[in-house]
């Protein structure tokens, strides 16, 4: 068996190892000589053969056989080797090992030890990793350690009293008396422990934050001592006493001022003075400025600390140093919802810090500007946006593409301008975007129908350049299948019209077909609007027909499907087809959950069953059923068995419903009695039957029964992912 | 709750990539899941990384950073990476004289280094008594090992 050598030999023959593999190799020869070290008696090297075993496990090498050696260790009366075992027992140990248990004895005696070293140890050790149990067993301890004892563990078991609320909340109560007390202490140590203890215990429980808000006044005292008091070497900080007290002080009385007027009160002198007085050259003063200025928003503070709190963070948004804009960023954001007006004039540099390097600010500056556009500024907001967008980290643009349309729905000032802007995102970023988009964008168009010209052409034009943007792309399509007409026409009011023969829009089309750029749905998209097309252009109807024929046999499913319907669109429904595939009607304005123009579009391709439930899936097709296929026919029989006939007709088409009238005849030799309609819609229709006029149906047909029913359509608050 | 082994593994590997990515002059905050990591480089290979949460002060991290290296400076005298490296339990001994609980449990420098001092010297004091108390045998045979 090779000797085991000292810590700091074993250490550099790690670093010189060449290879992984022999890496593992020293190591493996070392661990297997501290396990023999550990089975052996007690002996001098104890202690280096756990630090040796801490290192390793540093490492990443496992290391749980060292466990028990640890709970020896703290167990032994050698400082040092309790020094190594708690250090042990912080690195190996949680509460999820059963040796922990084994530690809490050690813990309670070394607790009450003589020397306040020990005793420091295991406050320590509690504090980092005491489970619930340990806690609650040790607790009055550690309150009796709190009122005393000399300073040092003090501030120790202060900052344990915060582990212990931490992990067990009810003990809160045990330590709100010895933390009043504490905060008449002169040592920084200890007043810093109880100011973090009463903030823990403040957070809890808001009793006891009442309790607690009677030493504001205190507090400030402190604060105020700390600010004008003059150089003291201990707690200096490139001129700044103690900041680490100080911004610990003003994180507890935002706690305190919160929703209370009179404590805010009497805190506003100090904040103004600490705002003003500190040295805002370094970060030390930075750090204590960026705590005033949060406690200022967060209170009810009074608004011309308010107006001082902004600037503040106007001032640090101008600052060099990027960590400075950074934080300067990160707080607006908290307070643009409250205080618009003035985040707002801070917007021009907001906006600058778009093009900063840094991702970090740059992704705050985002957040930020998208929360500064409004009516008055969306034209040039939406400009540096847009700019900011064709040059942004990719992890950025999604989020980026959806401020912007949210932004645009919002705020645009015209319909054109909203239809441009989504197609310049769909241009630079059209991998990026929802998938919402596009139908989105669809209702959108339809609606402007003053622009469908314009839009038609502008699309079209975006087509002839790139087919890869495949949202763009299917926008597109959609387009050029509505309003192909407007694009032959040669004329247009709003822009440059394309001179264009059938031929080659029929040749666009079928590009996008045929590329592998485009992705099933978006060939879907390109083939329902050639067939579109078939009745609205006059000479190349054969050529849509063939088009049609061949993906009849297309491997892809949804589309052979398509074509085979269109097929028989053309051949054996052929007097159906102007009016199935005429102009789409203008989709009701509405948010998600709104079936979209292309699927209704679709739906009408299929042979439905009017009338009948079906499931969710289908739920849309029944709505085009609805609003298309009865305006075709006039009555439906819906119902024909055992001689009763129930007919369904439409009498009134609108908007937002319909109303059918179903009437029921009976044809057999003897009376119907107690007959009663039920009618099943699916869940994105709404219901409402009238009374019938009876419910009894005499035979041979002499008299019918009708019932009214009106029909709406449901908006769902969330839809499934709407395909073309 | 405690994090296991391999989950603690995870972390450090995830945010050491994360922070190794990060170019040159650019900003020492990053977020990371829901924690704000502030980090310094140091000494050109070593950096200081903390976890904060979202109420805690980014731009006082970055000082308690600075605090724990002036720390390990006066403790060991113009430390270079290494003292922390051949030290480790001694760098552990520090950072638990100055944070416990992950909070700030001391804000004056001497005061560290003065208990830092009285630790060191009990554990002289203890070593040296138990020198005395060894027969010549013992301490012969011992000496191999208790050698650093």
């Amino acid at each position: 068996m090779s000797p085991s050598v000292p810590l700091q030999e074993m250490i550099r023959a790690i670093r010189s190892a060449r290879t992984q593999c022999e890496e593992r190799g020293v190591i493996q020869r070392e661990c297997a000589a501290i396990r023999a070290q550990f089975r052996q008696a007690d002996n001098g090297g104890r202690s280096h053969n756990l630090a040796k075993l801490l290192y390793v496990h540093m490492l990443g090498y496992p290391a749980h056989f060292g466990q028990m050696e640890c709970v020896r260790m703290i167990a032994s009366p050698r400082y040092s080797e309790k020094r190594v075992g708690y250090l042990g027992a912080m690195m190996l140990l949680d509460e999820k090992q059963d040796a922990s248990l084994l530690i809490t004895n050690s813990i309670k005696n070394d607790l009450s030890n003589s020397n306040q070293y020990i005793q420091s140890l295991a406050l320590c050790t509690l504090a980092c990793m005491g489970s619930a149990e340990m806690c609650r067993d040790l607790a009055p301890e550690i309150d009796r350690l709190l009122r005393a004892s000399n300073s040092y563990i003090k501030k120790k078991a202060a900052l344990c009293a915060v582990h212990i609320v931490r992990k067990v909340h009810d003990l809160g109560e045990l330590f709100t008396k010895a933390a009043r007390s504490l905060l008449t202490e002169k040592n920084h140590g200890v007043v810093h422990g109880a100011v973090v203890l009463i903030t823990e215990l403040c957070e809890r429980n808001s009793e006891t934050l009442e309790r607690f808000r009677k030493t504001v006044p205190d507090l400030v005292q402190i604060m105020k001592g700390l600010v004008i008091s003059g150089y003291s070497p201990d707690h200096d900080v490139a001129g700044i006493s103690d900041p680490f007290l100080q911004v610990r002080i003003l994180r507890l009385l935002r706690i305190l001022g919160r929703n209370n007027e009179a404590a805010s009160d009497a805190m506003n002198d100090l904040l103004a003075q600490v705002a003003t007085n500190t040295d805002s050259t370094k970060t030390v003063g930075n750090a204590v400025l960026y705590e005033t200025v949060l406690t200022v928003l967060d209170i009810k503070s009074e608004s011309g600390l308010r107006v001082l709190a902004v600037n503040i963070l106007g001032r640090f948004l101008l600052n060099n140093d990027r960590n400075i804009r950074y934080i300067a960023m990160t707080s607006l954001q908290k307070i643009v919802g409250t205080d618009h007006n003035a985040v707002q004039r801070h917007r021009g540099t907001i906006v600058d810090c778009l093009k900063d390097q840094d991702a970090s600010v740059k992704r705050r500056a985002l957040e930020l500007s998208l929360a500064l556009v409004s009516a008055s500024n969306i034209r040039s907001m939406m400009k540096e946006l847009l700019s900011f967008l064709s040059s942004c980290p990719p992890e950025l643009r999604s989020q980026t593409a959806s401020g912007i349309f949210n932004a645009a729905e919002r705020y645009a000032p015209s319909q054109r301008w909203h239809i441009d802007t989504i197609l310049h995102v769909l241009t630079t970023a059209g991998g990026d975007v929802r998938d919402e988009t596009v139908p989105n964008l669809i209702q959108l168009i339809t609606n402007t129908s003053e622009l469908h010209c314009y839009t038609v052409h502008k699309l079209y034009r975006a087509l002839l350049s790139d087919i890869s943007q495949q949202p763009l792309v299917q926008v597109a399509c959609w387009c050029i299948g509505e309003y192909g007409d407007l694009l032959l026409t040669g004329e247009c009011q709003e822009t440059e019209p394309v001179q264009v023969t059938e031929d080659y829009v029929l040749d666009v089309l079928e590009t996008v077909l045929q590329s592998h750029m485009s992705s099933p749905s978006t060939r879907g998209f390109a083939l329902t609007a050639t067939m579109k097309l078939s009745t609205r252009i006059t000479e190349n109807v054969d050529r849509i027909r063939s088009i049609v024929s061949i993906y009849g046999s297309c491997i892809d499913v949804e589309l052979q499907q398509r074509a085979v319907e269109y097929n028989a669109l053309f051949k054996k429904y052929d007097h159906m087809r102007a009016a199935v595939l005429e102009r789409m009607p203008v989709i009701e304005k509405n948010s998600q959950g709104h079936t979209n123009g292309e699927t209704i579009k679709e739906s009408q391709t299929v042979k439905v069953k009017p009338g009948e439930p079906q499931q969710p899936a289908n739920q849309v097709q029944a709505n085009a059923a609805f609003y298309t296929v009865f305006s075709i026919v006039a009555t439906v029989t819906v119902y024909e068995k055992d001689g009763v006939t129930v007919t369904l007709s439409c009498e009134k088409q609108s908007d937002s419903g319909l109303t059918v009238t179903l009437t029921a005849s009976n044809s057999t030799e003897s009376d119907i009695r107690g007959f009663t309609l039920q009618a099943a819609v699916p869940k994105s229709v709404q219901l409402h039957m009238k009374a019938p006029s009876g419910d009894s149906l005499p035979a041979r047909g002499t008299a019918k029964l009708k019932t009214r029913a009106d029909m709406s359509e449901v908006y769902e608050t969330k839809v499934s992912p709407v395909t073309s | 709750t405690p994090l296991t082994d391999r989950e603690k593994k995870k972390v450090i590997r995830d945010m050491m990539m994360l922070v190794l990515a990060r170019p040159p002059r650019s900003c020492n905050f990053l977020q990371w899941r829901d924690l704000k990591i502030v980090y310094k480089r140091w000494y050109a290979s070593l950096y200081f990384c903390a976890g904060l949460e979202d109420k805690d002060n980014e731009l006082l991290a970055l000082e308690v950073l600075h605090r724990y290296v002036e720390l390990l400076d006066k403790y060991f005298g113009n430390v270079c990476e290494l003292d922390i490296i051949f030290n480790f339990e001694k760098a552990y001994f520090i950072l638990d004289e100055f944070l416990m609980g992950g909070e700030i449990l001391e804000t004056s420098k001497l005061a560290v280094g003065v208990s830092m001092e009285e630790a060191d010297t009990l554990q002289e004091e203890e070593k040296e008594q138990e020198e005395v108390g060894k027969t010549d045998k013992e301490r012969f045979a011992c000496g191999r090992g208790l050698r650093e």
